[in-house]
């Protein structure tokens, strides 16, 4: 498990003279009629953080997929350490010291860390000795890389980055040299994603190899040594990190020119649309969710929620929209109470004037077997048609006509919604609740595995709504998206609002630490003295891992 | 889900159900084979029983007609995400609606007296398909597991009616009171001979408006629209400000309608009489032609011609044939089952492969 080259720990700068630890040369693999990766070439040198970017539909995930031995390509060759392999199985891939972190987590819930950690590799029938030589191993690895975990905790009571740290665990466990990370900030708090990439930064400088995949140029200028572009199945280029900048990036991965600031003017409020009083409303195991919620928001500004996802967004989402009842407290769209009778509630929403472009769109927002002019009117299916027949022609043309205006493609109603990318999905949902003309647009997640090139469309499309004197309510876990879009932020943590922020004034750390659950007024104190602990606390692992390397 | 839409719609539709029903027919002909029986001789009685002459051809239509109603019972629902598997139970209660108001209007002439009973046994029909959906919606309880219950509840509840009540003094045999010749629903050959004396009557053609409605229903209504967006994502459903619990309570019930059509087929049309346990497995067949036929009317319409065939065309069989028994006939049609339901994807990966090579060739 312990490195060769402890102790002479691997610089960036000196990165790009190690020898190479993967190389994938001209790999191609078609799916049916989709060429999804052609003919890569990629050189990922040891003891680098390399990033691995592109829209979605891109190859990364496909490319990662092959490495790790879930497909196999049509062509090409993979060496590792210099040396070819035909990698058959996620089984040889970590063999070859190859592992991976999934963007879902492959977890045992009510399991402990420990068992967790020896599934699937657990040598001998009695489990006793194995638990404990993983015990063992387990606290040396979390002194080595600082991956500090309760070995006998429950998987279920843990938090999310805990449980990404238990993956990254088990890889490691594995004894993997290379480690695949797929999207691994998705589901982080700031804080937990700056804790993930000091551990990432720790496991290079100890010589392990990171692939890192993600959308977020941020990250990847954050923490990776070099970055390969990936667009339409093809490797657009590798770069240094230190000599690109993210306009340069998001160019190459789009093929144009992409806006990554919204242009907005400023806001000019008018009256309150949208009132929510006092809510509560629990989840389907009656657990409270949102917890005394009040809130309002007016014609011409866009409101933005931001949080950690799970702390209520969705149940507060889902009652807003009439989906769900709430226990307690009311909801009013322009002076108007949403009622709670029976089970349309979203219905009697839309007919307020409330529009929802919900947070999960294949799950909630799209019948994905529907052709794309079902999916059009759905939720409008009523006004399509006198009597009991559909009026299909109408909801036809109309689909054509927003297939037009938000240029969805393909550009053909009669294709099945599956089919279409994303992003375009997405625009699917956007043109049907928008083109409405609603009072109030509640909007969750809107870019959620949307392409960047997409992005900037729906941005613009918010943004020109709110201009129109739509009251606008965001929700997203993307912090870069809540500030750049909203006029004002409010910080859900734990089912309540916990702070306000003008997003025009506030800075990362503060809302980080909002999102975090620590109060507006606590901030100022405990911001301190959390940043000091957490600095001490590299400092100890720092002080090991030198330990064990002059020992 | 990328294998599903892989195949061209054609083969999905059309040839792979036939080469099921082929790959069937060839494991049956060796069972014949191992009789000491010539399968081919088989296969020629069979298709001149169901189709070779006249009486033969109206049974096999009589036979159609009850599995078009109850295929399409599962069907419809199906298309709301239901599973239904009452359509037994849901028949043979609408027996009991057909046969109290042909009884209570005995004598009047069929053509007021027929849509007195369609309506009758609608209304029992639905009502015991709605009980079902009413739990489903309101408690949860899982429409494949009430309705299978449904059904022995309607097969205790009907023995009872019809030894203890229905059954008229004197008479041995558990039977209601016949209907009058005139109140029955007319069959066929009153108006083409060459039905001979076989039971097609003519809630055979309400089978063929009955293919048509459902299809307009699923396709081209807002209810259909309903109906489908629930079966297929309930979430979005609910989302799109659908009543689900509705959409549920009445899909089963309209399922319960046209299940009810095999009791006017049988009671109303064929033994003018109410007799224990008339509906004799078509409920349960209509499952099998409901999966075969993939939901769409028009398979519906096939796949019950095939099963009506098969039904026919194998009585014929185990009648001209010794060495071939009725149980025999059972295990053709069980294998038809087999092979196009629970093994119906079975050729679908070969094929998917067949094609894409087919297409990259073709491409290239």
């Amino acid at each position: 498990m312990q490195s060769l080259n402890q102790t002479s720990v691997q610089r960036p700068e000196k990165a790009a003279a190690s020898p190479l630890a993967i190389e994938l040369i001209g790999i191609n693999k078609h799916f049916g009629p989709v060429h999804a990766n052609r003919d890569i070439h990629l050189e990922v040198r040891r003891g680098t953080v390399h990033g691995i970017v592109g829209e979605n539909g891109a190859g990364k995930s496909t490319l990662m997929s092959i490495l790790y031995g879930f497909y196999k390509a049509d062509s090409g060759e993979i060496r590792v350490d210099g040396v070819p392999h035909a990698i058959t199985d996620s089984r040889h891939a970590l063999a070859l010291g190859i592992g991976m972190v999934h963007q879902h987590f492959m977890l045992v819930e009510n399991f402990s860390v420990l068992e967790n950690i020896v599934l699937g590799v657990e040598d001998s029938f009695l489990l006793g000795k194995t638990l404990n030589h993983a015990r063992a191993q387990l606290r040396r690895l979390a002194t080595d890389y600082g991956l500090e975990v309760d070995p006998d905790a429950v998987i279920e009571n843990l938090s999310v980055g805990q449980q990404q740290r238990v993956e990254i665990l088990k890889a490691l466990y594995r004894g993997a040299e290379t480690l695949i990370l797929d999207e691994p900030t998705g589901v982080l708090t700031p804080a937990e994603a700056d804790h993930l990439f000091r551990i990432l930064r720790t496991l290079r400088d100890e010589g392990k190899t990171i692939i890192l995949i993600t959308h977020k140029l941020r990250e990847i200028m954050a923490i990776t040594d070099e970055v390969s572009v990936m667009r339409q199945g093809a490797m657009v280029r590798t770069l240094q990190t230190a000599a690109t900048s993210p306009g340069e990036l998001a160019e190459l991965m789009v093929g144009r020119r992409v806006l990554l600031r919204v242009d907005k003017g400023p806001a000019h409020p008018g009256k309150v649309l949208l009132e929510v009083e006092n809510l509560v409303v629990t989840d389907d195991f009656n657990i409270p969710r949102v917890k005394n919620v009040s809130f309002s928001v007016r014609a011409g500004e866009i409101v933005g929620i931001a949080g950690v996802a799970g702390n209520g967004q969705s149940e507060l989402l889902e009652s807003i929209s009439g989906m769900r009842d709430q226990l307690s407290g009311e909801i009013r769209v322009d002076g108007k109470v949403l009622s709670l009778e029976g089970d349309d509630g979203a219905a009697r929403a839309r007919k307020a004037g409330l529009a929802h472009v919900p947070e999960d769109r294949l799950r909630m927002g799209l019948v994905s077997n529907f052709l794309e002019w079902e999916n059009s009117i759905l939720g409008y299916q009523d006004k399509y048609g006198r009597g009991l027949g559909l009026d299909i022609a109408a909801a036809k043309a109309e689909a054509k006509e927003r297939i037009a205006k938000f240029d969805i493609r393909p550009p053909n109603a009669e294709l099945k919604t599956a089919n279409f990318s994303g992003g375009n999905q997405q625009k699917i949902v956007l043109a049907r609740e928008m083109e409405r003309d609603p009072d109030v647009l509640v909007v969750g997640q809107p870019t959620r595995g949307v392409d960047i090139g997409a992005i900037e469309f729906i941005h613009n499309q918010i943004i020109k709504m709110r201009d129109a004197g739509k009251a606008i309510l965001l929700v997203s876990v993307e912090l870069d998206e809540i500030r750049s879009l909203s006029d004002r932020i409010l910080v859900l943590f734990d089912g309540q609002i916990v702070g306000e922020a003008d997003p025009a004034t506030a800075d990362e750390g503060q809302l980080g630490l909002l999102m975090a659950g620590v109060s507006n007024a606590d901030a100022a104190n405990t911001a301190g003295g959390a940043l000091l602990a957490e600095g001490q606390l590299e400092r100890a692992t720092m002080d090991d891992t030198t330990r064990d390397a002059v020992s | 889900m990328s294998t599903r839409t892989a195949l061209p719609r054609w083969v999905d539709v059309v040839l792979l159900p036939l080469l099921n029903v082929v790959l069937a027919f060839l494991v049956g002909g060796l069972i014949v084979l191992a009789v000491g029986q010539n399968p081919l001789d088989a296969v020629g009685i069979m298709l001149f029983g169901a189709f070779g002459y006249g009486s033969g051809f109206g049974y096999t239509l009589y036979y159609t007609t009850d599995f078009v109603f109850a295929g399409l019972a599962v069907s419809l629902a199906y298309h709301a995400g239901l599973f239904n598997i009452g359509p037994e139970g849901q028949a043979y209660v609408a027996g009991l609606g057909v046969i109290l108001v042909g009884l209570a209007v005995n004598g009047l002439h069929w053509a007021l007296a027929f849509p007195l009973m369609m309506i009758a046994g609608a209304l029992f029909g639905a009502f015991w398909a709605f009980i079902p959906g009413y739990l489903q919606a309101k408690r949860g309880s899982h429409i494949v597991i009430t309705t299978i219950l449904f059904n022995f509840i309607a097969a205790s509840l009907m023995s009872f009616m019809i030894t203890r009540i229905l059954k008229p003094a004197g008479v041995n045999s558990d039977e209601s009171a016949p209907l009058d010749a005139i109140t029955r629903v007319p069959q066929l050959r009153l108006f083409f001979e060459i039905f001979k004396n076989s039971p097609v009557n003519i809630t055979f053609f309400l089978a063929l408006i009955a293919l048509v409605a459902v299809y307009w229903l699923i396709w081209h209504t807002k209810f259909g629209f309903k109906m489908r967006a629930l079966g297929n994502n309930p979430t979005a459903a609910s989302y799109a400000g659908i009543s689900n619990e509705k959409t549920i309570m009445i899909t089963m019930a309209m399922a319960g309608v046209l299940a009810a059509m095999v009791a006017v087929n049988n009671v109303g049309g064929v033994q003018g009489r109410l007799i224990l346990n008339f509906v004799n497995g078509a409920g349960f067949v209509g499952i099998a032609v409901a999966f075969m036929g993939r939901g769409h009317p028009v398979g519906v319409a096939l796949s019950a011609l095939l099963f009506g065939a098969l039904y026919q065309g194998g009585q014929e069989l185990a009648f001209s044939m010794p060495g071939i028994t009725r149980e025999m006939i059972v295990t053709i049609q069980a294998l038809v089952i087999l092979f196009t339901g629970a093994m119906g994807d079975m050729l679908r990966g070969p094929l998917v492969r067949l094609f894409s090579r087919s297409a990259v060739a073709g491409g290239a």
